[in-house]
């Protein structure tokens, strides 16, 4: 069968929990507390990863279990809702507030949300709380904020409107961008989920056609699909081919001419070609290795092998669902390993035996490889940058030829290979 | 459960892989889910490593809870022994581990290892990160040594004498993630240099197994970092006779402390009083007339027990501030931390409560924060300058250039980071005199570059919290004009000893008179 070669591997994996979604959650809705039911573990994951900013009102805590509650000295609940409520006295402003599952909570199978129910039935009216697990064990990464999501679904109010529904984190300004563009397109109603404010839901209905900005969004896809809304099954909006195809879909959907909506188009991608140009030259016949993290790697294997002239040398993913990925399944070329899953030391021996330009990587092994004179891109920053629509495929290339462009600039220097000529006088 | 925001120490098993990736040749395992690999990042973002730490994780995930998840853990011990081959393995479980309860290091025991195979038992829910590394660290010495116990003890400091070589100490404690030890390591070893005493093995930090098995062979063990280390000095004190030396050498006093403690163990006669003198800058630089508004600045410290001990030696004998808070998130610390707080005439604060420590800081109202990272927080919602000066910390708190904190470049270290976050000195008089500048106003502290703490610590932040039982006190709006005139950074303070003067004195209504009155009654 033609197309990319479908892989799977087990073993010790080198990814974040969910739990890590409440680092660029926190900013989305700022309204929002992400209080996690854990141990210290959880506790010190997040500020490892937050703590560098200082923050005069922190947006999240953790619960910490203590062994009255695993002894089952303390009732749970009762110690649960004694936490909230302490939290909420400091907190007034809060307006939702998630209960956030972590691996300990789940192993001690504590029913958060049970608790979330009888805390909303309490605090009614003045503070919303929903439950999602960002557990280890059950999610990756990016997959937390799935959870989040989905907890918010039930919550949406009926509508039977008929809009456009944007899925999944956007930046601001990206999303600004995207709504302006589909109304130039005719589209007169666009939402997004999640909001800016927690508190400002949007519809869904049998009228609602939903298009996911980000390819991690399996259950809160699901459950909408549940509301009655269509969820759309295009590329992903990154680089302008992915961007183009992903907004075209909507239009069709919507039934818009297709003279309306290359008028709003074509001059885009005219601009976003040259914008790619400059990183092409640095990327193009470069051998770049993905190592599993956010899911984001098919869709940004994808530009890159065919909007930047990458070779692709392994595109490894956490999970795969192939029907929400077979749009870019479909645009990778054959014979691409795609692998599902990981042994992070068998992965990095065929890295090490590939020697490529370019890996893809978490910061646990960017330093590491980087050591040892293997470039690196370290992966995270994708899911904190704006990178989606055709304004911003120039963006998206850059954050690929920046580290390359920068081993051009400083090796040199400090690594001198001639010593008649001294660099440093 | 404990509401928690932030957390001082992170759990017990980030405390054993500090361990583990300080040195080498120590590999472990560690039987934990998906996801906790994040402890990587510790080592390679905030230490900045360029190798990954010697850590195999078992990365359990739901679908492996029905399965056998001990069969897993043996397979990673398996593979990891295969792969790194190392000359010692370390074994233990991370907290959701600990839950189900597999007794991996017994299983990797059970192995038949060519290795050492240290057991490590760190009970997650009730210790935490230092515990871990101080656990650590005993157990693999105590596996590693137990085989040269000596029947009879007779060792001797003072052998080095009769045997005509230089006297041999080790280092022992400074490891990765401990705060500036890099460069403290760098200090003391040239210290002691100074002094003609030899380094023999620096533990953890860079030692291998063979280096642990070389600790018997010196003269005085030094323990820098007793959260790390005490445990360790002291079984080796008491199955090998090795001493071990107390003080920790953080500040110009305790360095020489440290160096008339070290020579008097050793035999040797002690060093000169004025050596700090000579050798550090902080002792004139404190004395020379710039530094005479230093008196008295208010300043509350809070870390683990050894940084805060120092601080507040420091800050109270060589740099002439007034502690009006010490407190330790290090209960193991606890009860010379409460001798030095009694000594200052105050009441240490132990305790691990993030939100506890921010309502004890707003309450005495200091002028300087020196604190850990979290207390950047507080001190940030509070308006008042901060420095850090213990774990936690992060990635800006391992510098490129030398930084230690001890010995006399440390003490120059501390004299420049502890001051620059306070305001420069003619600044200060200039903005007690005009509070109308277009530029510098109220709070601002031109030489940070910014704004400064501009405002918060003014009204919103330090008078929204509640003091008990004023509800009949009232500012007039002429008392609250005066108070406003109160420099900035001592407003927090002189608001505080008004409303108690008002309390004391049976007065409901503050005016400025009242303000003055407190004034003069407290000669504040």
């Amino acid at each position: 069968m033609a197309g990319p070669t479908l892989l799977k591997e087990s073993g010790p994996r080198e990814v974040f929990c969910g739990l890590t979604s409440i680092v660029w959650l926190h900013r989305r809705m700022p309204d929002a507390f992400f209080l996690v039911v854990g141990s210290r573990t959880c506790a010190h994951l997040i500020q490892s990863a937050a703590g560098v900013m200082i923050f005069a009102e922190p947006r999240f805590g953790t619960a910490i279990l203590s062994e009255r509650d695993l002894a089952g000295l303390a009732d749970a609940h009762d110690e649960l809702d004694r936490v909230c409520k302490e939290l909420l006295q400091r907190r007034p402003e809060i307006r939702t507030l998630f209960l956030v599952g972590s691996c300990p909570s789940e192993v001690i199978k504590l029913d958060l949300a049970r608790a979330a129910e009888r805390l909303n039935e309490e605090l009614s009216g003045r503070v919303r709380v929903v439950n999602y697990s960002g557990s280890g064990i059950e999610t990756t990464f990016t997959q937390g904020e799935d959870g989040a999501l989905a907890a918010l679904v039930p919550l949406l109010p009926a509508s039977d409107e008929r809009q456009l529904l944007l899925v999944g984190t956007l930046a601001d300004a990206v999303e600004d961008r995207q709504m302006h563009l589909f109304k130039r397109m005719g589209i007169e109603t666009i939402h997004s989920l999640p909001p800016r404010q927690s508190t400002d839901l949007p519809g869904v209905g049998a009228g609602t056609t939903v298009l996911l900005t980000q390819p991690f969004l399996t259950e809160t896809a699901r459950l909408l699909s549940n509301r009655g809304a269509t969820v759309l099954t295009a590329p992903f909006p990154l680089g302008a081919e992915g961007s183009r195809r992903w907004m075209e879909a909507a239009a069709d959907d919507f039934h818009l001419p297709n003279e309306r909506v290359a008028a709003v188009l074509d001059p885009l991608m005219k601009r976003a070609e040259s914008a790619l140009a400059r990183h092409r030259a640095v990327l193009e016949g470069k051998r770049i290795f993905l190592l599993p993290e956010s899911q984001l790697e098919l869709p940004l294997a994808r530009f890159l092998q065919r909007e930047c002239g990458m070779e692709l040398v392994e595109v490894g993913t956490p999970y795969l669902n192939r029907e929400q990925m077979a749009a870019e399944l479909a645009l990778l070329p054959d014979d691409v390993p795609v692998m599902e899953g990981q042994h992070v030391e068998q992965q990095l021996d065929r890295v090490r035996a590939s020697q490529p330009d370019l890996v893809v990587c978490g910061m646990g092994l960017a330093n590491p490889l980087e050591a040892e004179g293997i470039a690196t891109k370290w992966s995270i920053e994708l899911v904190f940058s704006p990178i989606h629509g055709i304004d911003q495929a120039g963006d998206l290339a850059e954050l690929f030829s920046r580290p390359l462009h920068r081993r051009q600039l400083i090796r040199p220097g400090l690594h001198p290979s001639n010593p008649d000529t001294p660099v440093h006088a | 459960m404990q509401l928690t925001l932030w957390t001082y120490e992170g759990p017990p098993h980030v405390g054993a892989m500090r361990i583990a990736a300080s040195m080498h040749g120590v590999h472990y395992v560690l039987h934990a889910p998906q996801g906790d690999t994040y402890a990587d990042l510790l080592f390679t973002m905030i230490e900045r490593r360029g190798q990954r730490p010697p850590v195999t994780y078992t990365t359990f995930q739901a679908r492996d809870l029905g399965g056998d998840t001990a069969e897993l853990v043996k397979r990673h011990v398996r593979e990891a022994v295969d792969r790194f081959q190392p000359d010692a393995l370390l074994v233990g479980e991370s907290c959701t581990a600990e839950l189900i309860q597999d007794q991996p290091g017994a299983l990797a025991q059970g192995m038949e290892l060519t290795m050492p195979v240290v057991n490590l038992e760190l009970p997650a829910y009730s210790k935490k990160e230092n515990w871990g590394a101080a656990e650590t660290f005993y157990q693999l010495i105590r596996n590693l040594l137990k085989a040269q116990v000596p029947t009879d003890i007779n060792h001797d400091p003072k052998a080095w004498q009769q045997e005509g070589r230089r006297p041999r100490v080790n280092l022992l404690g400074p490891s990765l993630l401990g705060f500036r030890c890099r460069d403290d390591v760098l200090e003391v070893q040239k210290l002691l240099t100074l002094h003609g005493i030899d380094v023999g093995v620096v533990a953890p930090l860079g030692a291998g197994v063979e280096d642990l098995k070389r600790i018997p062979d010196a003269d005085l063990n030094v323990c820098l970092y007793p959260e790390v280390a005490e445990s360790t000095c002291s079984w080796l004190e008491r199955n090998f006779g090795i001493p071990f030396s107390r003080t920790v050498p953080i500040g110009v006093g305790a360095t020489h402390d440290f160096l008339v403690e070290v020579h008097s163990l050793l035999g040797m006669e002690a060093p000169a009083p004025d050596e700090g003198y000579k050798r550090s800058r902080l002792p004139w630089y404190s004395e020379s007339v710039d530094s005479t508004y230093l008196t008295g600045k208010r300043v509350f410290i809070f870390g683990d027990g050894s940084h805060a001990l120092a601080a507040a030696r420091i800050c109270s004998e060589e740099l002439g501030f007034t502690v009006v808070g010490l407190g330790t998130y290090s209960r193991e610390m606890a009860r010379p931390v409460r001798a030095a707080a009694k000594a200052l005439g105050l009441e240490a604060l132990i305790c691990d409560d993030y939100l506890e420590v921010e309502a004890a800081m707003a309450e005495a109202a200091p002028e300087l924060v020196l604190g850990t990272q979290m207390e950047r927080h507080s001190a940030k919602r509070l308006g008042i300058p901060c420095s850090v000066i213990s774990t936690p910390m992060h990635v800006q708190d391992v510098p490129a250039r030398m930084s230690p904190q001890m010995g006399w470049e440390g003490a120059n270290v501390i004299f420049d980071d502890w001051v620059h976050p306070l305001m420069m000195g003619l600044e200060e008089h200039l903005i007690g005199m005009f509070r109308h500048d277009f530029e510098f106003v109220d709070g601002h502290q031109s030489h940070l570059g910014h704004a400064g703490g501009a405002g918060a610590a003014d009204s919103s932040a330090l008078s929204d919290i509640p003091v008990e039982g004023d509800g009949a006190l009232h500012w007039t709006a002429d008392g609250e004009a005066e108070l406003k005139k109160i420099p900035f950074f001592v407003r927090g303070k002189v608001r505080r000893n008004t409303e108690a003067y008002a309390r004391d004195t049976g007065c409901r209504e503050i005016s400025s008179e009242t303000l003055y009155d407190a004034k003069a009654h407290f000669k504040a």
